[in-house]
């Protein structure tokens, strides 16, 4: 985890060196995608044409990020036409000073949260609890990352990284619960302790997957049905969103539910999908009698201003591009330090948090372009990668590398001297043994966890010409046969 | 003190000098005219229902199969009420939560006098609901495309009688099954032109889980089971 001590790029080697040699959890984390990829090839099949969907749901989500004021605008107003309340936060700070006034100003005792990454984004719990409240996570996942005192694996899957048993003992540890590696008995323990802290809460606070701007909605996508009970028993419901969640139109969510669904999980469409305008109205039963929903840029501005990479904020958190990831496959997604792991968080981070400490993200890629490929809403994700690699070098140009491609390119191209240069190659591998394992060691990037490959005594371009020599010569005695 | 509004004019500043430059629309969707998002094709590139009623009907019946919501189809009110009385039985029920309408008042006089009828026209008491055995509610729509109930806080109880118990009872009739979710939310929109209920909910199977190892465990908070009671 990210510590104030350690720089985020000395973070991220350190722990992608650790997990990725880490190969029970890699199994595991494995072992839970490969359920994800059948379920989701499975829903993908049925699409009649998935191409033209997600092409479509592209062009939407263009059309909300580039007219993005007055979208924010539209809902606003019609929001507050029906007694809701919108607050605009530049940043964490006034993101958290918000929700904790609103919840000294309701003499609010307990909170019940529903999964919302801008939660972890502006670290809102911990804001909450060091102001006495106490705050539980509802979601299954996010309780046990809670419980577990870590923040979640993967922003769609928080606990994907964990084994039964694992889960098994620390309700142990926490609830004093018997132990058992049934997934189904985990769940109920899960279950019966948190259907109090619904009862109970006076707040809930929740994020938020679409800003609906023709109706003034917030739509919230679950499977668990922890979201419904968060926004439906407690007195005053806070839904913080971030600005680019925008759709311009109720009816786009008929296109947007089931890609999100498909890509997400596999599924046609999520458990629950609500769509919340406003808080209770005259002759309803129940709601919250006060329903704010917090604006959150935080540095989304900084990205939308940047008309190449804009469409990353197009980005509606399915995760898919997590789960085909190689690297997030490989490395974990606690190793990158950040609120939003695999390839898209790598694209966004650095314009949120700085691209000098997050620039070394750029390289957390292979490049092979598969999450580009299962993005639902068509982002070019790892050519942003590239885009940021460009910007990073432009901004602060690699000094050492670039004096390395001069002499490269001097001794391209002067064949005699690369001729001759390369005749010190075997030498090279002659003296390599004396320094290898030592600081000093040229090659240490690669000999951590690997030979060094001896240099062949003969370069390519001579014992091309022998062997052609040897050939023709042949021939010649062939023929003369 | 903090401002009622925020940041909110220095936020919009900053997002209308950010688009001051357009971005390239880089996947342009081929059927929507002059770069105008449409939600006239969703249907031709989404999972295909089939026109007649009966397609509808039989792909609502597979859905709701995979997502394990129990579909029963019911010749009458009286049939439904026979089929809660044997859920009832079944579940050793002793309080059913319901929200009254047309449907439901037809069947309140033919359900078991055995059971305690909680009924949530005016509000509730949260701690009485969160014990009930079930909840029984009507729906607004049904969805063909995806086997989803949708539900909304003013013909289903409000909020959270559709969540809070563990076993959700719908009771509708095959004539509000709809296509797709572009219809259903066409259908939303003429009935509730004088304005929505504060929440709209596409409720797809009972409650689920995956968290742990992405096995599917049902009944994660709200109902583990949700039954369909499908009149004519
Ligand atoms: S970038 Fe695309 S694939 Fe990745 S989480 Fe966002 S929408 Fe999903």
């Amino acid at each position: 985890m990210n510590t104030l001590a350690e720089p985020p790029s000395q973070q991220f080697h350190s722990d992608a060196n650790r997990s990725s040699t880490d190969a029970p959890r890699r199994a595991a984390v494995r072992r839970a995608l490969s359920n994800y990829q059948t379920a989701r090839n499975r829903t993908g099949a049925t699409f009649t044409d998935w191409k033209s969907a997600r092409a479509s749901a592209a062009t939407i989500k263009h059309e909300a990020l580039n007219h993005l004021d007055r979208y924010l605008e539209e809902f606003e107003q019609k929001f507050t036409a029906r007694g809701g309340q919108v607050y605009w936060a530049s940043d964490s700070k006034q993101a958290r000073d918000y929700i904790l006034e609103l919840a000294k100003k309701n003499n609010v005792r307990a909170i019940v949260k529903s999964k919302a990454m801008t939660g972890e984004e502006i670290h809102l719990n911990q804001a909450l609890l060091a102001e006495g409240y106490g705050v539980v996570e509802s979601d299954l996942g996010e309780y046990i990352q809670q419980l577990k005192g870590e923040p979640p694996y993967h922003f769609v899957f928080p606990c994907m990284h964990l084994r039964r048993d694992e889960i098994s003992d620390l309700f142990h540890r926490e609830l004093g619960t018997a132990k058992t590696d049934n997934p189904e008995e985990l769940t109920m323990i899960a279950r019966r302790v948190l259907r109090r802290a619904y009862v109970e809460a006076d707040m809930g606070i929740s994020g938020g997957n679409f800003i609906v701007a023709d109706t003034g909605m917030i739509s919230i996508t679950e499977n668990e049905g922890n979201a419904r009970l968060t926004v439906g028993l407690p007195k005053i419901h806070v839904a913080l969103i971030g600005i680019e969640k925008v759709v311009p139109r109720l009816a786009d969510l008929a296109l947007f539910l089931p890609m999100l669904a498909t890509a997400g999980t596999g599924q046609h469409m999520t458990g629950y999908n609500s769509m919340y305008g406003g808080p209770r109205q005259t002759g309803e039963i129940d709601g919250p009698e006060e329903f704010h929903v917090v604006f959150l840029d935080n540095h989304r501005t900084r990205l939308l201003a940047d008309p190449e990479q804009r469409d990353a904020l197009h980005c509606i958190r399915c995760g898919a591009c997590l789960n085909v990831c190689p690297i997030f496959k490989n490395i974990g997604g606690h190793s990158y330090g950040t609120t939003y792991q695999g390839p898209i968080g790598s694209v966004i981070t650095p314009h949120f948090r700085g691209l000098e400490d997050w620039k070394h993200l750029s390289g957390a890629s292979s490049l092979c372009g598969a999450c580009t490929e299962t993005c639902p809403v068509g982002i070019d994700i790892h050519h942003h990668l590239l885009h940021n690699r460009r910007n990073a070098a432009a901004q602060k140009p690699a000094k050492g590398e670039q004096l390395l491609w001069k002499a490269f390119s001097f001794l391209m191209k002067r064949p005699s001297l690369y001729r001759f240069a390369m005749k010190f190659a075997p030498l090279g591998g002659l003296l390599h043994p004396l320094v290898q394992g030592t600081p000093m060691d040229p090659v240490a990037g690669w000999t951590g966890s690997r030979d060094f490959p001896a240099a062949p005594l003969g370069s390519f371009r001579e014992r091309f010409r022998a062997h052609n020599a040897a050939k023709q010569s042949a021939a010649h005695t062939g023929g003369a046969r | 003190m903090i401002s009622h509004q925020g940041d909110r004019e220095a936020i919009l500043g900053r997002v209308k000098e950010a688009l001051r430059e357009p971005a390239p629309l880089k996947h342009p969707a081929e059927r929507s005219a002059g770069g105008e998002p449409t939600t006239a094709h969703f249907r031709e590139w989404l999972p295909p229902v089939g026109a007649a009623i009966e397609e509808r009907l039989d792909l609502f019946r597979k859905l709701s199969e995979t997502l394990r919501s129990e579909l029963i189809a019911c010749a009458s009110v009286r049939e439904a009420a026979a089929e809660i009385a044997s859920l009832a039985s079944a579940g050793g029920w002793k309080t059913l939560a319901l929200h009254q309408g047309e449907l439901v008042d037809a069947l309140l006089p033919l359900l078991p006098a055995s059971l305690t009828i909680l009924p949530l026209q005016s509000g509730y008491d949260k701690d009485q609901l969160e014990a009930c055995d079930a909840g029984l509610t009507e729906c607004d729509l049904l969805v063909a495309q995806t086997g989803s109930v949708c539900v909304t806080s003013k013909n289903s109880g409000g909020r959270v009688l559709s969540v809070l118990p563990p076993h959700h009872i719908v009771i509708a009739r095959t004539g509000q099954l709809v296509t797709d979710l572009t219809e259903a939310y066409q259908s939303l929109a003429a009935k509730y032109r004088d304005g929505y209920p504060s929440m709209i909910s596409f409720i797809t199977g009972p409650s689920r889980t995956g968290d742990i190892e992405r096995i599917l465990v049902l009944g994660a908070h709200g109902p583990k089971r949700l039954t369909i009671l499908l009149l004519p």
